[in-house]
């Protein structure tokens, strides 16, 4: 694997990272519980559809390839995404958005930050730019969690199921493969390792503040970086490629 | 003596409120006005508020399908800022003395409306653009006599929302000359959504002059500076010649320019079918609210979470 390659790879899951959860958060759309969240929640998903569109432009013109950022996005199948598992997860409700991009802001908050040191310039601008808008959404979910664990016994209740079924989806944000290895050495990449003390850090401080508890149960589940995904990647990907996909020919 | 008193109160506070409309002053929420007015108010600013959130629900059912990370940018903050054009009418109205939990109870029951136009569905991805020419095309005309409105609340709210309104006219437009400019099926999509939409959309500006039952008051209590057909001429004048430059066709076989009126004349509007669907009998009255309620009862346990986390936290504080 050539560092190109490597770089291709990197801004790929990055940008999918990116794409998915922007999709799931514009679910929300007209769905969420009063107005002023309906206008947060879309607006995280206006932060990250135009990150995926830096990412994966940036993936195009390094591949070798020549594709655009919506080729990318809307031309390619399911294992070819590298997206982690946890943005493909479906919200049952809005305890479990909340606790999904608390866990997945604060890891992108930690992981922009370090990449604004990245060798690479157009990644560290990229980084720059996500980490202002990765510190809002991990301060605004932090402050939901805090209000739904420490609120009625409901959204005690809904709070807490949703840090149990997300959290063992947590640990693959975190899993180092050949494409960290080799771009750390060049000082692209962040060091997972580091993130993931930075991360538990903040959200073992912020889960017994929200009156919620971690699971004791350690097991993970693992597939984002092979390709190999849930169930649900193939119901967003048929949505959202739709028109792509029926109509190959036409320019929107 | 105190009904004398109460006749003096009346007449002051009317005579104050008539110096203001006539010398074109804006009446202010602190202001004494008549309970007609107020009402009045009350019920075409809460319909406006409905409108911009219920409109959010067709263009919502295309955010997921957005072919390109373009169009999926510009459509989520175009329904975004129809989101906070709701919130800013919903606090605007709010001045009147009704509470946004009010509002939204008389829309469950039926009490209070929405633009009628949005009881028809999005169908295609060329919807999303009709919906931004046409629909914002014709509330912004709507929207611009509004600036000039009595309220002071809502003129200003006008004034900023129709900032956003152009915006939302241009990209909307936009998509549609793509749309003519791209494939066989593109095109005939596009033509598709103009059929669809048209007609509804000249509907927005309510029946005919010698039709409207509220002209009278809103006028004179310069709540409305134009008519309905003034309003439709003004959108129609400018919606046909958009659509003959990218070559769309306006389904209207009747419909030619006047010279004399310096118009053009269109063909008859179906108030039929105005009727049957402010009557509840549209393809989507159920769908729309049905949706609004489930959401609102659905995200009830929320509402009462971050209300019990705050009286906690005074508590403590
Ligand atoms: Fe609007
Ligand atoms: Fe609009």
């Amino acid at each position: 694997m050539t560092e190109q390659q490597a770089l291709f790879k990197y801004c790929v899951r990055l940008g999918d990272n990116a794409l998915i959860q922007s999709y799931r958060l514009a679910e929300w759309c007209s769905n969420a519980p009063m107005l002023e969240e309906d206008l947060a929640l879309t607006n995280m998903a206006l932060d990250m559809t135009g990150r995926a569109q830096m990412l994966l432009q940036y993936a195009g013109s390094i591949s070798g390839e020549g594709q655009t950022s919506d080729d990318l996005a809307y031309r390619r199948s399911e294992p070819e995404y590298r997206n982690n598992l946890i943005s493909e997860l479906p919200d049952n409700d809005f305890a479990f958005v909340m606790v999904k991009q608390m866990f997945t802001s604060t890891f992108e908050y930690f992981l922009y930050l370090a990449l604004m040191e990245s060798s690479d310039k157009t990644l560290a601008a990229i980084a720059a730019k996500s980490v202002k808008e990765a510190r809002y959404h991990m301060a605004h979910t932090s402050d939901w969690v805090v209000r739904l664990g420490d609120g009625t016994g409901e959204s005690n209740r809904r709070a807490q199921e949703a840090v149990n079924a997300l959290w063992p989806y947590t640990g693959e944000l975190f899993e180092t493969d050949d494409v960290d290895r080799l771009l750390q050495e060049k000082g692209v990449a962040a060091n997972l390792e580091q993130i993931q003390i930075w991360w538990r850090q903040y959200v073992i401080e912020t889960i017994p503040a929200a009156k919620l508890e971690l699971p004791s149960d350690d097991y993970q589940h693992t597939g984002g970086r092979i390709g190999v995904h849930t169930e649900y990647l193939g119901h967003i990907l048929s949505e959202m490629q739709y028109l792509q996909r029926a109509y190959p020919d036409a320019k929107w | 003596m105190e009904q004398r008193d109460d006749a003096l109160v009346q007449s002051t506070m009317q005579s104050a409120f008539d110096r203001k409309m006539e010398q074109d002053m804006p009446i202010e929420p602190k202001d004494e006005m008549p309970e007609g007015y107020r009402k009045h108010l009350i019920r075409q600013m809460s319909q406006h508020a409905h409108s911009e959130v219920i409109g959010m629900q067709p263009e919502g059912n295309w955010i997921t399908r957005a072919p390109s990370l373009r169009a999926r940018q510009i459509l989520l903050a175009k329904i975004q800022d129809e989101c906070g054009h709701g919130l800013y009418l919903y606090s605007a109205a709010e001045t009147l003395g009704i509470s946004r939990a009010e509002m939204t109870e008389q829309l469950h029951t039926g009490k209070a409306k929405y633009s009628n136009i949005f009881n028809y569905p999005a169908l295609n991805w060329a919807d999303v653009g009709a919906i931004g020419w046409l629909v914002d095309g014709a509330a912004i005309v709507n929207q611009v006599s509004l600036q000039r409105t009595s309220y002071g609340p809502y003129s200003r709210a006008m004034v900023r929302i129709c900032k956003e309104e152009s915006f939302h006219q241009r990209q909307g437009y936009e998509i549609m000359s793509k749309m003519m400019c791209g494939t066989v099926a593109q095109r005939e999509m596009a033509q598709d959504a103009m059929n669809r939409w048209w007609w509804p959309s000249l509907m927005m500006f309510g029946p005919h002059d010698s039709e409207s039952p509220h002209t009278g008051d809103a006028f004179r209590w310069k709540i409305k500076r134009q008519s309905n057909d003034e309003l439709r001429a003004k959108f129609i004048d400018k919606t046909v010649q958009q659509a003959d430059v990218i070559g769309l066709t306006v389904p209207d076989k009747d419909l030619r320019w006047n010279e004399a009126r310096g118009h053009y004349d269109h063909g008859p509007i179906n108030w039929q079918e105005f009727y049957k669907v402010i009557g509840g009998y549209g393809p989507c009255n159920v769908q729309r609210i049905a949706h609004h309620k489930k959401v609102h009862s659905d995200g009830a346990w929320v509402r009462a979470a971050a209300e019990a986390y705050m009286t906690k936290q005074k508590l403590i504080a």
